[in-house]
């Protein structure tokens, strides 16, 4: 245990950026003018949906790899990136609804990025769950690389729902620069960063364990092949 | 050191599939490594191996089903590409019948022969039906065949587009010994007639009944070949009993 | 698979007009919604069968062994499913207009439209996914779990779609139809770029 920790020292690095983030999210910054100290989730909310998007391109980027190389580490790295981006999906899904309860008074509507989203939610809990029960390791890593690919299509589209329909997202990123107020911006922004040393810290972590699976996985094909020899 | 097993009578030997250190890798796990083999018209070679050696890939490459990770290898005298290709000219008999069960042997077999744009495929798919002997039931879907009638209407779909390269992977497994017999005849005729033929197997006495030279396919390596000439059953027996424990000897 | 399809699609047919009462409702809004939803799941339960006859025998190997291209495969397997789709809706939505008394206006060709659209939408990634799901155990699972929420696209433009022809005076259903035709294109053409690499395994 010891031993890991001090291999990845760069992993307490996420701290004092996390403590950062944190203390400017909720302390040092104003009220929202409207909406009070509600607002606040919106740091969350922002943050989980760039790292969101971040983890599915990079799933995407690694199936390709795998399709091409047939490699196990593009398989572990869409994988890994993969459950991760679903976890921060939820995040998007639970704080946007927390979110929409106060500032709209509903919990869900049928807006089109709230639509892309649960779809995009979805389909990687169905691809998940397509990993979770296939036992056939090139099997899994091709279909599910498949899927991702097909999955991926929703991105793009769930980042331009708001600027191609009408949506009740605002559009922050514009090409004119960022709709948004500067003792705002810093907070969204340090959100981000420290969600995305969350989501790469995360990301090693869980790549290392599946490597260690996958090895534990190789030994025991040996030993039962090494029996069945006999 | 020989570099290949090389099988073929002498007489005639156009080189029917000659592959050249071939290897295949399906994620990580390199399934087949270095394997080169040739096979002649008139030629027979028998790849003994345990379950997971190899064998299937190695029929699947040569097939044309897959294609080789690295390596070479040619067909009829042309390079074949890397994708794979598959070839009429190329029989398969994989551990399946390849055959719709719902459909009758005849229309599965007229089905295949348009699929390889035979000409009068319902008369050539009854010309095959006859030489296998099922012409009694042809009619009847595949579903209710026994495994020995599976087997002979599968040989019938290998044989229909006249194959000059026989691929067999197990092809006695499961069958009674009138099938055994069947199948028997039926590849000596095959083989007496020009035919080349790859046979899987991991029963010694099949090898040496069926082939002229015999290889053994151990964790993707061809690890030891001979002709079968001159060899007994309980000796090759013993020698492939050897190679199975992991020995290193050379013969 | 013809068979399962339009017994299917008929009992929803039934189902839908015991679920939705007739006298609470007014059936125009709802109609274009039970149309396609029963589009769905009975061509659903038909496409994910594409495969599965391939199994028992391992006949797909036989196939690829056969010469020409493998992509003729798939194009096969996705023709005979639109086929067999556009056959049901053909012969179901008659039924469906009969039994809901949903009053047509004529709009013969637009109507048509977007019942092929919508059939090349459910069959692109059902052929697809039947192909892999064939090959898992749990493959009837995963295939329901991804073309649910591949299809909601499908969904609402054939519904949104539908609606707008059916109403009277007609609406405008082509923002919709674009919609439709552009997902038509990207899932024809992803499968087709994806398709080769399902063999390998």
């Amino acid at each position: 245990m010891r031993r890991v920790f001090a291999k990845d020292w760069w992993i307490w690095t996420v701290l004092p950026v996390m403590l950062i983030a944190l203390y400017f999210d909720f302390v040092g910054s104003p009220n929202d003018a409207q909406l009070g100290a509600s607002a606040r989730i919106l740091y969350f909310h922002i943050g989980s949906a760039s790292v969101a998007g971040i983890a599915f391109t990079v799933t995407a980027i690694a199936s390709i790899g795998y399709l091409i190389q047939r490699t196990v580490v593009w398989d572990i790295w869409a994988a890994a990136s993969a459950e991760i981006g679903t976890v921060f999906t939820t995040m998007i899904l639970v704080s946007g609804t927390i979110w929409g309860r106060v500032a709209w008074g509903a919990w869900w509507t049928w807006d089109p990025r709230l639509t892309a989203t649960l779809i995009l939610w979805i389909i990687f809990a169905g691809y998940l769950l397509l990993r979770e029960w296939s036992d056939n390791f090139e099997r899994r890593a091709t279909y599910s690389a498949i899927i991702a690919l097909i999955a991926y299509v929703d991105v793009p589209i769930d980042y331009m729902t708001i600027r191609w329909w009408r949506s009740i997202h605002p559009v922050i990123f514009t090409n004119q620069g960022i709709n948004m107020p500067v003792s705002m911006q810093i907070p969204m922004f340090l959100s981000m960063g420290a969600m995305t040393l969350v989501f790469i810290v995360w990301m090693a972590v869980r790549m290392r364990l599946m490597r260690a699976e996958l090895g534990v996985g190789d030994l025991k094909n040996a030993i039962r092949a090494h029996i069945e020899g006999q | 050191m020989p570099t290949n097993p090389v099988s073929d009578n002498g007489a005639l030997n156009d080189i029917v599939v000659r592959a050249l250190h071939l290897e295949k890798k399906i994620g990580d796990k390199v399934v087949l490594r270095d394997v080169s083999l040739e096979v002649g018209a008139f030629g027979s070679l028998a790849i003994l191996g345990p379950n997971g050696a190899g064998k299937t890939t190695l029929l699947r490459i040569l097939s044309g089903i897959w294609g080789p990770t690295r390596g070479e290898l040619w067909r009829f005298g042309k390079k074949v590409d890397r994708e794979g290709r598959s070839d009429p000219r190329i029989g398969y008999l994989g551990h399946q019948s390849f055959l719709y069960p719902s459909l009758s042997a005849l229309d599965n077999l007229i089905f295949y022969a348009r699929l390889w744009g035979l000409e009068h495929p319902s008369q050539r798919a009854e010309e095959v039906l006859k030489q296998v002997g099922l012409t009694w039931s042809q009619t009847d879907p595949v579903r209710t065949y026994s495994r020995g009638m599976l087997q002979r209407a599968a040989i019938a779909r290998v044989l229909m587009p006249r194959p000059l390269l026989l691929l067999l992977d197990e092809p006695y497994t499961g069958l009674d010994m009138a099938a055994q017999e069947f199948l028997d005849q039926t590849l000596r005729s095959f083989q007496a007639s020009g035919g080349a033929l790859i046979l899987i197997t991991h029963n010694v006495q099949e090898a040496l009944r069926v082939s002229q030279g015999v290889t053994i396919l151990v964790r993707g390596r061809l690890v030891w070949w001979s002709d079968t000439k001159g060899w007994a059953a309980d000796r090759l027996a013993l020698e492939y009993q050897h190679w199975l424990q992991g020995g290193a000897r050379h013969p | 698979m013809w068979v399962t399809m339009m017994a299917f699609v008929i009992m929803i047919v039934f189902m839908f007009a015991f679920a939705v009462d007739a006298g609470q409702v007014r059936l125009s809004l709802v109609f274009p919604g039970i149309l396609w939803m029963a589009f769905l799941f009975a061509g659903m339960i038909g496409i994910s069968r594409t495969y599965a006859h391939e199994v028992p025998e391992d006949t797909l190997t036989g196939l690829i062994l056969a010469p020409g291209d493998r992509m003729a495969i798939f194009l096969a397997k996705l023709t005979t499913a639109f086929l067999f789709m556009m056959g049901m809706e053909l012969i179901a939505t008659p039924i469906f207009f009969a039994l809901f008394n949903e009053p047509w206006n004529g709009a013969w060709g637009s109507l048509l439209l977007v019942l092929a659209l919508g059939a090349l939408g459910i069959v692109e990634l059902g052929t697809l996914l039947s192909a892999i799901s064939a090959n898992l155990k749990s493959g009837e699972m995963i295939f329901t779990m991804l073309m649910f929420p591949f299809e909601i696209p499908v969904l609402i433009t054939t519904v949104e779609g539908t609606h707008a022809i059916l109403s009277q005076p007609a609406g405008n259903p082509w923002l919709w139809l674009h919609g439709l035709m552009a997902y038509d294109a990207i899932f024809l053409a992803l499968p087709l770029l994806l398709y080769d690499y399902l063999w390998e395994v």
